[in-house]
């Protein structure tokens, strides 16, 4: 298939296919059973220059869109979800720099992230704020030229792998939402300590940890923009970084499609391969049509996002939504393809189907996008 | 120099074009034509029907060669114990020998060479140079290279082989290049060539699909090395007295041979004094501008992973249709079971399934048990190359049409993982398979 | 001024495994044969490229490094350069002429020296260990003799390199050797020594840019008597498919039926 890719978007591709298949692929199961990150193949992707992607070229990037990153992200994932988790999430951990951060924090924090050399995470969601977002508990209260953290993040990807983190707390609680502050969280810094690793039903390979803050001082240089700009530094992130989770789930979709293909020419019963069986031979034209659908609009939401036009909330739910619904249903139908084997450890599409159920979870619930999506068609209009 | 197409001739057939393993030819109106890629092997000249292809302008003028005679071998030794590969090499020589009616030699270097060596007359050697020197004792490349020199220039032999072991692979070249003459590696058939009494060289290229047979243009001694474990080690039958060591008792030669330094820059090599029938000779060589550029630090051996496939009779080796790392417990299981040892792909080898020293195939070893089984291997060409001398090749797979039942003597297309558990049993408790 | 130069010599191989046989006419299937560069020299690249990043971060060696791969070949020989520098080397130089063609490893090795001697400051060569196509293994060592310099062959780790001196390890067939040798030095390496990186996308771009010098015979002051196949000791004569009298016979049946078979025909060829 065809996408028009420019002769550097074709590298970025190609790129990441090698990855793929030269280490990514090799490792994958091995990585999933025991939930090994793997941080020699984290390291590659930097040796590559994948991380500089979105970062302007003055602070070491190569300042290339978000459509770019979606290639990237595709790509990854279609070798393993845990790998294109732990580079979308230090995108999303860098993303708030970016789009909010000063000149000075800029030059101080991107140029180790777009090398790959260490990685960022991003942390918002609580154990009591998830998709309400508004009702976070860390609190950030000011003393002197610094702020003194206090409270727990839950499910942070990258947690205890990344050294920046962007880290969501109120600085004043009666103003709800608005009352959100980010800050710029170093590893190590005194009264930041990790919790346990998550044992999780996929993206195995990817750490997921809780971020405990006891009187953690942070100056006050840290903080992103101004108080109570944290929600629409949040916002302005995911509106992002959407499209990106929808790239993730065409590649795992893609992936379990490319899986289910090659099953059903090999495998023969009743003297043929199932792939002569119209019942398989409808199965997988829809997986692939409804990938193309989802590619379709990831590339566009992404492109979209690109051109620098404003509301793309609207488009980038669309996108992830579309996408990540997508990936459960062709994953599901990939392990129905390959029957008994498909359920089995031994082939890689079970994994890929406890890896897409992510997709449709976090940054923000399919759910959330709709109201998402929803909210932007009363507001707007549907035109 | 140049290659000409004769386009009076040409049919535009394509023979030359499907023969070329350089993308080197092209049809173009009917006619072939030859561009860049072309490396002159000649493969297009010999397939045309109609002679319309010939390589000009360069130059045959083949020297005066007379003074150089005789097939000399280099035994490759390690402290006490002489490289199989060299008996094998002696065995090749000595056909080469009696097809050209000269000597064999062979010429041995070593430090301490107290321990008889009588095998090395058991394989039609007409004569033996030995030189026991300090200098060799740790088998330093540019030591071994300035000796051979010598030896090549003081004997002429017209043909020298040695074995293509990591050794002779990295000292016999240097020694090529201080002669100036021609140097073919790993060949795996050496003839004369009846006519020119030239030797003629033939090796695989282009990982096994492909033989090509080469000659020494212009030069001599015709070198050539050859891989351990690809010629036949044969013992002679002779007559006492008439060479070789057949009904004669095991002699030291440390103890019969003598050796006389005549001295002198330019006599540095001399003959010895008769013994064991006069094949002999110990040789001393001037040393004094013998300086090394290795400092030899450390020696350890290969341990951990010290298997050495080409020691085992039976290979049971596994691919990607394995499946994985934890599979190989399988394989291993039938290897004990057959006294053999466990082999692997590439493919295996590259995910980390097992390690190298496992590996079979052209980035691996090259093996020929006298039974290769190989399970869930398709059999690409590097494999192939490294494993299709075998004596009887058993190929398990899933896929009927896997490459590997093209060099297979015998084929099973099915599960391994049913097969060879059922195989095991069988071997180890008896019980017919198909009564019970 | 660079200080120290580190040449990686590579060369285009046909992607083997693409090499089929059309076993009917015992000819070549030609379609799709891409060429790659040789596996082994992605090592010496890798290894190269390494080299570099160690010599500039030890501060008793923070000098100028430069890696340059060099190939002899056709002209479309200059992708795998290119494929060189986006992995990491600084620059390429093809060896390119007609007169080139057809050369055994003594004229490869000869041109290769005449190239190399137009660089300053040469200090190491790598070269893969063999070559997948001609696999001789034969080029370095020659080219180290005509050069008088010591080779490494089969090198499976650096323990130390300085601008003068390098201390290597390499693997022979049942042991590993450890020597200090001098620079300027030859070494030809395998899989043992590293794993070589994915190109980044800022070498793809750069290799998409460079201006790849191409030298031909003239410009290394060779006569047509020295290189090529007039400069060759070698020639080949005759290049042929062999022919496989072979057949496969087949067990079938059911796995109880297979593994009864396949146990009497290792008991028939006494294996058990």
């Amino acid at each position: 298939m065809h996408y028009f890719l420019t002769e550097e978007q074709q590298m970025i591709v190609d790129i990441c296919r090698q990855i793929v298949n030269e280490r990514i692929i090799p490792a994958r199961a091995e990585n999933d059973e025991k939930g090994i990150f793997p941080a020699d193949i984290i390291k590659e992707i930097g040796q590559s220059d994948l991380f500089r992607l979105f970062i302007p070229e003055k602070y070491g990037g190569m300042g290339t869109g978000i459509f770019e990153v979606c290639l990237a992200t595709e790509e990854l994932s279609r070798g393993d979800l845990s790998v294109a988790t732990t580079y979308a999430a230090s995108g999303l951990g860098f993303i708030p720099i970016l789009v909010m951060g000063s000149e000075e924090q800029k030059q101080k924090y991107l140029p180790a992230l777009a090398s790959g050399e260490k990685l960022a995470a991003f942390g918002l969601t609580e154990s009591e704020a998830g998709s309400d977002a508004s009702s976070i508990r860390t609190r950030a209260v000011k003393d002197g030229d610094s702020y003194i953290l206090n409270g727990t993040k839950q499910w942070i990807t990258n947690g205890g792998e990344a050294e920046i983190y962007t880290i969501f707390a109120s600085t004043n609680p009666s103003r709800g939402a608005r009352g959100i502050s980010a800050f710029i969280v170093e590893k190590g810094t005194p009264g930041f300590e990790f919790g346990k690793k998550e044992n999780k039903l996929g993206i195995r390979a990817s750490a997921t940890r809780e971020l405990i803050f006891i009187d953690c001082r942070i100056p006050s240089e840290n903080m992103l923009s101004s108080e109570g700009m944290g929600f629409i530094t949040a916002m302005r992130t995911f509106d992002q970084s959407r499209p990106a989770v929808g790239a993730q789930a065409v590649g795992v979709a893609q992936a379990a499609l490319e899986e289910a293909v090659n099953y059903s020419k090999i495998r023969h019963q009743f003297g043929q391969p199932i792939s002569s069986f119209q019942a398989i031979q409808h199965m997988l034209a829809d997986m692939a049509t409804q990938i193309e659908a989802a590619r379709a609009l990831v590339y566009h939401a992404a492109k979209v996002t690109d051109s620098g036009e404003k509301n793309i909330s609207k488009l980038s739910a669309m996108s992830k939504l579309f996408a990540s619904d997508t990936a459960m249903k062709v994953t599901i139908d990939a392990i129905q393809i390959l029957g008994g084997y498909g359920y089995m450890k031994e082939y890689p599409v079970e994994k890929m189907m406890r890896d897409a159920k992510i997709t449709q979870i976090y940054e923000g619930t399919n759910q959330i996008q709709k109201n998402i999506i929803a909210l932007e068609l009363i507001k707007r209009g549907a035109l | 120099m140049e290659i000409k197409v004769d386009e009076s001739t040409c049919t535009g057939c394509s023979l030359c074009k499907n023969v070329c393993m350089y993308d080197a030819i092209d049809i173009v109106g009917k006619k072939a034509a030859i561009n860049e890629n072309c490396v002159f092997c000649g493969a297009c000249i010999d397939i045309c029907k109609f002679k319309s292809i010939e390589i000009t302008g360069l130059s045959q003028g083949y020297k005066d060669f007379s003074q150089y005679k005789g097939v000399m071998v280099f035994i490759e030794q390690q402290p006490g114990s002489i490289a199989d590969v060299s008996y094998e090499l002696l065995s090749e020589g000595k056909k080469l020998a009696d097809a050209l009616g000269t000597e064999l030699t062979g010429i041995l270097l070593g430090y301490n060479l107290s321990q008889s060596y009588p095998e090395i007359f058991k394989y039609g050697t007409d004569r033996l140079y030995v030189i026991d020197n300090e200098i060799f004792e740790n088998n330093l490349d540019d030591i071994y290279a300035k000796a051979l020199v010598q030896v090549i220039h003081r004997f002429k032999p017209d043909i020298f082989l040695a074995g293509a072991t990591g050794f002779g692979r990295t000292l016999i070249p240097k020694v090529a290049a201080i002669i100036k003459t021609g140097l073919t590696a790993d060949c795996t058939s050496l003839a004369i060539d009846p006519e020119k009494k030239i030797l003629l060289q033939t090796r695989p290229t282009f990982g096994g699909n492909v033989l090509a047979t080469i000659i020494t243009r212009n030069a001599r001694p015709q070198m050539a090395t050859v891989r351990p474990h690809v010629m036949e080690k044969k013992q002679i039958d002779v007559k006492p007295g008439e060479g070789g060591s057949n009904g004669k008792p095991d002699v030291d030669i440390a103890k019969h041979a003598e050796s006389i330094s005549l001295g002198g820059p330019d006599s540095n090599i001399c003959k010895s004094g008769e013994d064991y029938n006069g094949r002999v000779e110990y040789i001393e060589l001037d040393i004094s501008n013998f300086k090394t550029k290795y400092k030899l630090i450390a020696t350890e051996k290969e341990t951990g992973q010290s298997i050495n496939l080409t020691d085992y009779d039976v290979i049971v080796s596994g691919g990607r249709g394995i499946g994985g790392p934890e599979n190989f417990g399988l394989l291993k299981e039938l290897a004990d079971a057959l006294g053999g040892v466990v082999g692997a792909s590439r493919a295996a080898v590259d995910s980390n399934w097992i390690s190298y020293p496992h590996q079979v195939g052209q980035t691996g070893k090259t093996v020929n048990p006298k039974a290769y089984i190989a399970c869930g291997i398709s059999g690409a060409i590097q494999h192939l190359a490294g494993m299709q001398t075998s004596d009887i090749i058993i190929a398990i797979n899933k896929d009927p049409d896997a490459p590997i039942f093209k060099v297979a003597n015998y084929g099973i297309v099915g599960d391994l993982f049913e097969i060879i558990p059922k195989l095991i049993k069988r071997i180890k408790y008896g019980n017919n398979l198909i009564q019970n | 001024m660079i200080k120290i130069k580190i040449i990686v010599c590579i060369k285009q191989v046909p992607g083997t495994t693409e090499i089929k046989i059309n076993p009917e006419t015992n000819t070549l299937i030609r379609e799709g044969i891409e060429t790659v560069i040789n596996a082994f020299d992605t090592y010496a690249i890798e290894e190269g490229v390494r080299l570099k990043e160690r010599l500039l971060s030890n501060p008793e060696t923070k000098e100028e490094v430069e890696v340059i791969a060099i190939t002899m070949g056709p002209h479309q020989s200059e992708s795998i350069l290119r494929e060189a520098i986006s992995l990491g080397v600084d620059r390429a130089v093809l060896l390119s002429d007609r007169a080139f063609a057809g050369a055994d490893t003594w004229a490869t090795a000869l041109t290769l020296q005449n190239a190399i001697k137009k660089f300053d400051d040469w200090r190491l060569v790598i070269l893969g260990k063999q070559t997948l196509d001609g696999d001789t293994g034969q080029v370095g060592p020659e080219l180290a003799q005509m050069f008088n310099i010591p080779f490494v062959g089969y090198a499976s780790n650096i323990l130390e390199i300085n601008r003068t001196r390098m201390i290597v390890k390499r693997l022979m067939d049942d042991r590993y050797e450890t020597f200090e040798i001098k620079l300027p030095a030859a070494i030809s390496v395998g899989k043992e020594i590293n794993i070589p990186r994915v190109p980044s996308l800022r070498g793809k771009l750069k290799a998409k840019n460079e201006q790849i010098p191409v030298w031909n015979k003239g410009e290394l002051g060779l006569e047509d008597e020295k290189i090529g196949l007039s400069g060759s000791y070698t020639q080949v004569v005759k290049i042929f498919i062999p022919k496989t009298i072979h057949e496969v016979k087949m067990i079938t049946g059911g796995p109880d039926e297979q593994a009864e078979e396949l146990y009497g025909k290792l008991k028939e060829l006494s294996i058990l």
